[in-house]
């Protein structure tokens, strides 16, 4: 018996939402008194980092970036699951983790429970309903079940212990095939960015976006924005936060010139902190952030990011 | 080509959530019950393939009769025709199950689902769907072309996107960049009108998996109140998210 965490690799590196759900099954495996085994998954990466975060055992599954894609990864899961006896699975919330999940689930006849903030705990387990804005505990109907951390909610936990790698083979069966790659790893991930920047259409035109990728820049923080501006065409789709976009979590969230409507704070309100910069003292993002200023974006936003050089220089 | 849509009814994306009887359950009172949007943007592109490839386009619901309504948009908005299941849809897990219950007898070229809906934000149906009925399946799918038998469909990989493609069927997890907001069809009068007189099929919900329950919701902390920098002091707002906030 064991708990399996699925571990992604990308372009060579472990993500921090991989590395929250080894925290999370070595925890479970810790609680049950049961093992906690990492199937990991991807070319190269320092698999050993694993044993940071109390995963004592982990099968690396050196595949190519070409080769991985939900069909391929649900199949290496389920073979692996079923060897190791697994009692529990976790995954992180990326997409490719939670199509891995859901065909777990389905192959192994294994409970699904999405959108997890926290272990289980008396057959009952906490997770996000309605778009972060509320929870709900739900009862888990089947003994074994497989679990999808919502990001940044369960947080990375420390615990070093002795970590023996095995590599295993793979070939491919997969009906999807690879065609293209169109991809930028010079930016920060931005479901796995512990700082984000985000803009609306206070910033009045898709040419003044500099101002917001100095700061990011000088932060290391990733970029996003809000709905309007999306779908305007200033910014590319995958940067839309809110209820219709993606939903982050981040340490620090800086809104600037977003009003704070109730779609765009859904996406966004579970942020550990939160800045709104609007020249509308009435936004209602100033009733969800921790801090807030009054002014003008194009005046604000140069002098920000002067005062975070200096402060971090 | 045949062409199912699945719709799931979910509330209004304005909507204050609330509960009713000791927490335990969702307080509809007042709530506007819409498409989910997710799978509006996979019937509009239903809609778009049928036109140029001709064929039908069926949507697909799991849920009692008194969510007929989004149903029946679904028929204004273009679709030729409709399935029910009559059951309460417990998670995604169940959904996939039921329609896949109705697939395995009523095979389709391409399948529209959302990526995820916007009130439990699985995102597993698809995948669910997937798995039971031995079809691949891109989700979130954000650009789709048929050539012949085949499907070029692009998805979000980490850093970026990646194009990929299968023979059909295919079953497409829908969101924005599939078509664009502005492609979304309002239904216009002859469209409502023809939306009464199209075919709704009913059928027994199955309940074949039990996988959870819903024991208590609860809502969010409330925030704290917002600490009011002066806009010529940036420099206090670095410090406090130095020292009180200590994030940077």
């Amino acid at each position: 018996m064991a708990v399996v965490a699925y571990i992604e690799i990308n372009d060579g590196i472990i993500k921090k939402g991989s590395l929250e759900a080894a925290s999370f099954a070595a925890k479970l495996a810790q609680e049950k008194g049961i093992k906690a085994v990492a199937v990991v998954v991807g070319k190269g990466g320092d698999t050993s980092i694993l044993g940071k975060y109390g995963i004592a055992e982990a099968l690396h599954y050196n595949v190519e970036d070409t080769q991985i894609n939900s069909l391929s990864v649900a199949q290496i899961l389920h073979a692996e699951a079923q060897s190791l006896g697994a009692t529990d699975t976790v995954f992180s919330g990326s997409w490719i983790a939670k199509a891995a999940a859901a065909s777990l689930a389905v192959h192994a006849q294994m409970g699904i429970v999405t959108e997890v903030t926290e272990l289980p705990k008396n057959g009952t387990i906490l997770k996000k309903a309605f778009s972060n804005k509320a929870f709900v505990k739900v009862e888990l109907q089947n003994p074994k079940n497989c679990y999808v951390i919502s990001a940044n909610s369960f947080g990375l936990h420390e615990n070093q212990v002795n970590i023996s790698v095995q590599e295993k083979n793979y070939s491919t069966s997969s009906v999807l095939s690879h065609v293209s790659f169109n991809k930028d790893t010079s930016k920060v991930s931005l479901t796995d960015a512990e700082l984000v920047v985000s803009a609306g259409r206070g910033l009045k035109a898709p040419e003044n976006w500099h101002l917001v990728e100095e700061l990011a820049k000088v932060l290391g923080a990733g970029t996003a924005c809000s709905k309007p501006v999306s779908d305007a065409g200033w910014r590319p789709h995958h940067e839309h936060v809110g209820q219709t976009g993606i939903s982050i979590s981040p340490n620090l969230y800086i809104a600037i010139g977003i009003s704070g409507a109730i779609q765009h704070l859904a996406g966004v309100s579970s942020s550990k902190n939160i800045v709104a910069i609007n020249s509308d003292p009435e936004a209602p993002f100033f009733k969800a952030a921790d801090y807030g200023i009054v002014g003008d974006a194009f005046d604000i936003l140069p002098k920000l990011t002067e005062a975070l050089r200096k402060a971090k220089a | 080509m045949k062409i199912l849509v699945c719709i799931s009814s979910v509330p209004d994306t304005t909507t204050k959530i609330s509960f009713v009887n000791d927490n335990k359950e969702f307080n509809s009172a007042g709530v506007q019950f819409i498409i989910n949007p997710y799978d509006e943007f996979g019937l509009t592109k239903a809609l778009k393939i049928k036109e140029q490839l001709g064929g039908t386009v069926t949507v697909i619901h799991v849920g009692p009769a008194s969510n007929e309504p989004i149903i029946r948009k679904a028929l204004a908005i273009g679709a030729d025709s409709a399935v029910r299941i009559d059951g309460e849809a417990v998670d995604g897990l169940m959904v996939a199950h039921e329609i896949a219950n109705y697939v395995k007898n009523n095979p389709f070229d391409l399948i529209f689902t959302g990526r995820e809906s916007i009130d439990y934000n699985g995102g597993i149906m698809p995948h669910a769907l997937s798995a039971i009925l031995n079809i691949p399946a891109v989700s979130p799918c954000v650009g789709l072309e048929i050539s012949g038998s085949e499907a070029h469909l692009e998805t979000f990989v980490d850093g970026g996107k990646e194009k990929l493609k299968t023979a059909l069927p295919v079953i497409v997890g829908s969101q924005k960049g599939l078509v664009e907001e502005s492609d979304l069809i309002i239904p216009n009068m002859r469209g409502i009108m023809l939306s009464r007189t199209k075919p709704l099929e009913v059928f027994t919900v199955q309940n074949s998996v039990n996988n959870q329950k819903v024991a208590q919701y609860e809502l969010p902390p409330a925030k704290k109140a917002c600490k009011m920098i002066d806009a010529g002091n940036v420099e206090e707002l670095v410090s406090l998210l130095q020292n009180e906030a200590k994030v940077i």
